[in-house]
């Protein structure tokens, strides 16, 4: 019936906020792809700005892979404010 | 990883309410379910759109005739979401307009039934909006993210369409005597089709346990519907109509109200395609759907004229 590519949409809910991911829809081209991500996920003032990419663009981490990707960050605590031992009489630090 | 590893991780992230993301393994037949629920949800939205599409133009104030376009347009949106996280499962949008198409696959029974009066407006927003709020809040919490996600938007714009309804219902109740008798006839009519929406009893509904093992659902239908009868008894009260139900009476000792028998046959008739509008209502899509077709062409191939454009 349609071969009509699937796009993942973005949307910033006011000025000053990152675009976030919302869903996605089926539309023939970018433009018609805006337009329905207008009427589908911004009904109510939900977003000032749309971005939509054609999904098969999309490139993620394979979750087998996430151990070896995000668990090294985990024995690294020094990264962290708090993991440096200050006497409590010491301001604005 | 081997599969019963996998099957370990997998319990262990249910059992810890880690969301189950589209990639991550997940068994076969949890895939199968979540695919059929989510599907047959979708479902239910669009076709959900057709018996109060009905009444639009004959709506009996421009304030009412927006409200009732900007929820059935919202009936729309609610498909598109729920059609867009059964994506994720690996199953076409095609896949699965043709097996509503071919009634192959299934939509909530509520559906068959017509829209007589304007009343009807009022009563499916109260109590068809109502119960689809009493299923949908727990599965806003479901175990699959896309699902659970999908669910939490619907779940916000729903509570304006149960509200309009209601509101409707109060208009027509502290009307003329003709306009509350209408709104009576219409809660008679609406009342047992409602409470099926939850579903067979428990020990009728095979799937139930399963699903919330995986923690798909969160109470099983009878705990659903109860709670429903509850709220809907007090609400009635307000409009100062009466549920179509002689055994509806208070149970102190359980701490809800006690009703009567659904009738089932009535149910898995309507669910078997022998409704008053199962017909109608699938006849209606498929017509919707090849009307479109044209418009899906000319938009392909308007695309295709432009990249080639862009191309050169
Ligand atoms: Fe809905
Ligand atoms: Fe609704």
């Amino acid at each position: 019936m349609n071969n009509e590519p699937l796009w993942e949409v973005f949307i910033r809910s006011k000025q000053g906020l990152d675009h976030k991911h919302v869903g996605s829809l089926h539309a023939a081209d970018a433009q018609t792809a805006i337009e329905n991500a207008r009427d589908v996920y911004t009904r109510r003032m939900e977003g000032v700005s749309i971005w939509v990419v054609e999904s098969k663009y999309i490139h993620a981490t394979n979750p087998d892979e996430s151990e070896s990707l995000f668990d090294p960050a985990n024995d690294k605590v020094y990264r962290h404010p708090t993991f440096y031992d200050l006497p409590d009489e010491l301001k604005y630090m | 990883m081997d599969e019963p590893k996998e099957l370990e991780k997998f319990d262990d992230k249910i059992e810890q309410e880690i969301r189950i993301e589209p990639k991550d393994w997940m068994p076969d037949d949890y895939r199968k379910m979540l695919i059929r629920q989510i599907s047959q949800h979708a479902h239910s939205e669009i076709v959900g759109m057709l018996p109060e599409a009905n009444w639009i133009t004959r709506a009996p104030s421009l304030r009412r005739k927006a409200t009732l376009l900007a929820k059935v347009q919202d009936e729309a949106g609610h498909g598109l979401y729920l059609y867009c996280a059964a994506e994720t499962l690996n199953i076409s949008r095609e896949e699965m307009v043709d097996q509503l198409l071919s009634s192959r696959a299934k939509y909530s029974s509520i559906f068959n039934y017509p829209t007589l009066s304007w009343a009807d407006m009022g009563t499916i927003g109260w109590l068809v909006d109502g119960a689809a709020i009493m299923n949908q809040v727990p599965l806003c919490r479901a175990s699959y993210g896309p699902y659970a996600r999908a669910m939490t938007r619907i779940c916000k714009e729903e509570s304006f369409h149960q509200r309009q309804g209601y509101e409707i219902l109060l208009t027509l109740c502290r009307g003329s005597k003709e306009q509350k008798a209408m709104a009576q006839d219409s809660l008679n009519r609406w009342w047992w089709p409602s409470l099926m929406m939850f579903g067979p009893n428990d020990d009728a509904s095979p799937h139930t346990a399963q699903s919330m093992k995986w923690k798909i659902k969160r109470f099983s239908n009878d705990e659903l519907r109860q709670k429903f009868v509850d709220v809907c008894k007090e609400q009635a009260d307000i409009l100062g109509i009466t549920i179509p139900d002689p055994n509806l009476k208070w149970n102190e000792e359980r701490g809800h109200y006690d009703f009567g028998e659904i009738n089932w046959d009535e149910f898995w008739n309507v669910i078997k395609g022998n409704g008053p509008c199962n017909k109608e209502r699938l006849q209606a899509r498929i017509e919707a759907h090849e009307n479109g077709a044209w418009v899906r062409e000319a938009a392909l191939a308007h695309a295709e004229k432009k990249k080639v454009l862009v191309n050169y």
